[in-house]
């Protein structure tokens, strides 16, 4: 039974990512127990340490293949998205280290945690087996709830934590109660093995569809599509801004990546069956995120309704289910993470300390005080509308191409007219930074951003505008690697 | 009588039960030398405290709606992950024969992870639960109350 069960040396390689990422958070974590007084290096070495990953995961991809008998796979899909939550937690470690200095919070353990989850979420990005999945999810989730409530005498974060880790657990069991059904029905975990026990075996239809549902729900509440997307503004608001960054990003980027390999691989062969369901998730999502988004003052928490909105639009591209489509997802999610990383490193830029200022009236007049931050956060909002030139634009078209491909007609025009709707929150954002005057003339001073928080910023900003004027490098690479998912 | 036990199967009543008296003896032993010991060599205080009845630290007696410190919420929760982190150990050395060298190392490997973690709460300072002037002061008001 055990006879091949030491796994070779490439195994190990092609896992390297996942074991440099815990390595340096323990190094961290042990170095936070015994340091004493500043504790900037800590997040130097978190930076090394991704960096590291980083290198590890372009290696573990030219040498692609399983590893540790099928749990996981090193495929072009996996490889993107690990790379992908990569640069997410390196940018939102670089936006955090001003925001947590001001906070008074400066601590190793913001560094640790960040990288411990991405470690959940580099699982969940290559992983073919359930047991695996649910132990990604677990690693990510876990981590980002501490996350979450970090500023612990912060009530908002206290609020934010509490609401998050409840349902996110209540969330978890609905899909490990999918993944003891599916064991029950095909005797395995294996994705390959679940689509092929289902295809030969005479299991009954609703038996099925009760464990994809279960599976889909544990899924859509950590993507936050609707109907289990209560959670995301309430959670968005209260966290940290970097913080709310790395949430509206890695894990969901991590999430829609097993999503889709799930669904795309195991229940492919009944996807007649659930694909209007997740029609119907798609367009619920857009209509929530964006109608909710509307009526919002917090920037935070319209920020949060438009995350909501943009997993709508994900889904879309999950419903055409083809190869375009998967690679549409991945183009599209690549440029959501970084416009949003970007917006958020801002706003936690100019909410000031405590963050007080982070109502819409807030940016007032912010054009005027500050000329190259109101720029650069133009960029990211242009994005998120899905203007030309920038990142979001080519993630949209290419999603709304890849509707058409399937004949989708109706949700891409319904996507469509719910994009020119979007556009009139995140043009509220435009309108108060460089039209309207502050209330009062008496408005706090920004100090000048750090050095390392602008890095974060331009590296966001250039990173939009290159997905938005050379979109086909990305995209070749994500079309590609998409091609086991049709 | 070790030797001559396991020299050959056990064939009567009384030799099938042998182990278990032998482990009755051993806690017995292991008892009787914890309680002795500690009554010979321990620091003896004889003050109202001792006296109560003993219900987990806390005053038996008085409102049951009291509040109590966040650190036996601390160390409930540490209690539980070091609880699960050993339960891994069980199924390690059911498979133990079969992986030899390569368990043995995943295992060293896991130990020492989970020793980070004690490192970690340890010099978090999760283990003292107040310092000595703390503990005395503490004690004194107690007394006062008790008596």
């Amino acid at each position: 039974m055990f006879g091949n069960f030491q796994p070779a040396s490439v195994e190990y390689l092609r896992f390297l990512p996942e074991i440099l990422l815990s390595a340096f958070g323990i190094i961290i974590m042990m170095l936070e127990a015994v340091s004493k007084g500043k504790r900037t290096y800590l997040g130097v070495i978190a930076l090394i340490g991704i960096a590291a990953a980083f290198a590890a995961n372009a290696w573990a991809y030219f040498n692609g293949g399983p590893a540790f008998q099928n749990m996981i796979l090193i495929d072009g899909y996996g490889a993107f998205f690990r790379g992908l939550v990569l640069v997410v937690g390196f940018l939102c470690i670089l936006a955090a280290f001003s925001y947590l200095e001001r906070e008074h919070a400066q601590t190793g353990e913001y560094y640790a945690l960040i990288l411990f989850s991405l470690v959940g979420q580099c699982i969940l990005s290559t992983s073919t087996d359930l047991i695996m999945v649910f132990i990604g999810l677990e690693i990510s989730s876990i981590a980002t709830y501490i996350l979450a409530g970090f500023l612990r005498d912060d009530t908002r974060n206290n609020e934010s934590a509490l609401k998050y880790f409840l349902l996110g657990s209540f969330a978890t069991a609905f899909l490990l109660y999918g993944i003891a059904w599916i064991y029950g029905l095909t005797g395995s975990t294996n994705l390959e093995e679940i689509r092929r026990g289902l295809t030969q075996g005479t299991q009954p239809l609703v038996l099925i569809g009760l464990a994809a549902a279960l599976l889909f729900v544990g899924f859509a509440f950590k993507v936050s599509v609707a109907p289990f997307q209560v959670w995301t503004p309430d959670v968005y608001q209260g966290a940290a801004a970097p913080v709310t960054a790395f949430l509206s990003a890695g894990p969901k980027a991590a999430a829609f990546a097993i999503f889709f390999r799930v669904f795309l691989t195991s229940f492919r062969p009944f996807s007649d069956r659930w694909l209007p369901l997740v029609w119907g998730c798609a367009l619920a999502t857009m209509i929530i995120g964006n109608f909710a988004a509307l009526l919002q003052t917090n920037i935070k928490r319209l920020l949060g309704y438009s995350s909501i909105a943009h997993a709508g639009y994900v889904m879309i591209a999950f419903t055409a289910a083809s190869q375009i489509g998967t690679a549409a997802a991945m183009f599209y999610l690549a440029s959501y993470a970084l416009m949003n990383i970007g917006a958020f490193a801002i706003i936690s830029h100019i909410a000031g300390r405590n963050e007080r200022h982070v109502k819409l009236e807030d940016l007032a007049g912010l054009g005027r005080r500050e000329p190259v931050i109101s720029a650069l956060l133009a960029v990211f909002v242009f994005s998120l509308i899905g203007v030309p030139l920038t990142g979001g634009f080519f993630g949209k078209f290419y999603v709304f191409q890849a509707a058409l491909n399937s004949h989708l007609v109706w949700l891409t025009v319904l996507g469509l007219i719910n994009s020119a709707i979007a556009a009139y929150y995140y043009l509220k954002i435009l309108l108060a930074v460089y039209m309207q005057e502050p209330a009062t003339i008496a408005q706090e001073s920004l100090p000048a951003p750090a050095p390392s928080l602008l890095v974060a910023i331009w590296a966001s900003a250039i990173g939009t505008l290159f997905l938005g004027i050379f979109p086909s490098a990305v995209l070749s690479f994500a079309s590609l690697s998409a091609a086991p998912f049709r | 009588m070790l030797l001559w036990y396991f020299g050959h199967m056990p064939t009567t009543y009384a030799e099938t039960w042998f182990p278990v008296l032998i482990q009755i003896l051993i806690a017995l032993a292991v008892a009787s030398a914890m309680i002795g010991l500690s009554a010979l060599l321990g620091r003896h205080v004889r003050d109202p405290i001792k006296f109560m009845p003993y219900e987990s630290g806390m005053n038996p007696v008085g409102n049951a709606r009291e509040r109590f410190s966040v650190k036996f919420y601390l160390v409930a929760m540490v209690f539980i992950l070091f609880d699960i982190e050993a339960i891994f150990l069980y199924p390690w050395a059911v498979v133990y024969r079969q992986l030899r060298l390569f368990a043995f190392f995943e295992m060293l490997l896991f130990i020492v992870l989970v020793l980070c973690g004690f490192f970690y709460i340890w010099k978090k300072g999760v283990l003292d639960w107040s310092s000595d002037e703390q503990r005395r002061q503490q004690r004194e008001a107690e007394i006062r109350r008790a008596a």
